[in-house]
């Protein structure tokens, strides 16, 4: 009775999680683990898959993600370092077939200045502003210093 | 009264900078809310798209003895359109994309990503194939080459075998008619050396 019931529930729950999957259903994946060869290998695919954004679910990182792109994209990472590239060769090989997009830390260049150093501009701006106000107020003050209820 | 005066003179342009960047960041809030509102807001440019295809050497789904090379393709554009089985949006888009085939304008190319054999077959029999060949990439390893992200994806490939177009996500009739076509007669209209190369 028990494995009938617990059949039954199995089923039951195949039916109700096959009604709630997305819109966008995956294909078949490869069960089988990434193969790490050592510690030190997993790390630095950890570290590398982390700053590597998902093409498909484009708010989690590669590491993070369960998307059947993720999936493939960390095997491929996995099996270019064991190709022996280095990290910033599978960053360029990865920009070159998804773009840029792929990098959560974009490359220092022309056309990314402004991501870059616009917060660094943003606050010497209002250093600045804050400067000449203090300055103005500071050259504002003195006359007013004897009458404190102004303030 | 006359000590504040000159304070609040001097505080206009400032003032008025403030407004200045309050209306951009109103005008980047509503651009933003705008693009949220499209349905290709998550989908990326293609970076083929200027580029040479990748140098892929698929079988077809058909008759898996017979490859297929990016080389073999050349010589007249082609769109591809990557599909699966397991793809509930490709289904949706599968009439439209047959009406569009059915024109014989360009060659239509299949690209089954990572599925069943007889799945794929299973599902042109019953919806009807539109493709002149299948490519069957089954492990999803030249789909990374080609930077495929989700099915449907739908490229436009010149005579050159250089990438020229690429959606992603279903096409619809709209699609078809204000981007791809528009981009299939800037190829016709291209130069002369490139046309009078036959089709294989």
């Amino acid at each position: 009775m028990i494995p009938r019931a617990a059949a039954c529930l199995l089923a039951l729950w195949l039916v109700l999680a096959g009604a709630m999957l997305p819109a966008s259903a995956q294909p078949a994946s490869d069960p089988t683990p990434l193969a790490y060869r050592d510690a030190a290998e997993e790390a630095r695919f950890h570290a590398l898959a982390a700053e590597l954004r998902c093409v498909q679910c484009q708010n989690q990182s590669l590491a993070d993600s369960n998307a059947q792109i993720a999936h493939d994209l960390r095997r491929e990472v996995l099996d270019l370092m064991h190709q022996g590239r280095s990290d910033a060769q599978i960053k360029q090989f990865l920009v070159e077939r998804y773009g840029e997009f792929v990098l959560y830390r974009p490359q220092v260049e022309s056309r990314t200045w402004l991501l870059w150093f616009g917060p660094a501009l943003l606050l010497l701006a209002g250093a600045a502003v804050i400067a000449t106000l203090i300055r103005r107020r500071a050259r504002a003050l003195p006359p007013a210093a004897d009458e404190p209820q102004e303030w | 009264m006359s000590p504040s005066s000159p304070a609040r003179r001097l505080s206009l342009p400032l003032l008025l900078g403030g407004a200045v960047l309050f209306v951009a960041v109103v005008a980047l809030l509503f651009y933003g809310v705008r693009r949220s509102g499209l349905a290709d807001r998550d989908s990326l440019p293609s970076a083929l798209i200027g580029k040479p295809t990748p140098a892929f050497d698929l079988p077809l789904l058909h008759d898996a003895s017979i490859r297929v090379r990016a080389a073999d393709l050349r010589g007249a554009p082609y769109v591809l359109n990557v599909w699966g089985s397991w793809c509930p949006t490709c289904r949706e888009e599968h009439p439209i994309l047959t009406r569009f085939a059915l024109t014989k304008r360009v060659r239509v190319i299949g690209y089954n990503w990572k599925d069943e054999h007889a799945d794929a077959l299973h599902w042109l029999e019953q919806l009807g194939n539109p493709y002149l060949l299948v490519l069957a990439d089954t492990d999803g390893r030249t789909a990374i080459d080609w930077g495929i992200a989700a099915a449907p994806e739908t490229f436009l490939v010149d005579a050159q075998g250089i990438v020229r177009w690429k959606h992603s996500g279903a096409l619809t009739q709209a699609i078809i008619d204000n981007e791809l076509i528009p981009q299939l007669v800037q190829l016709e209209r291209a130069p002369a050396g490139a046309s009078v190369r036959a089709a294989p």
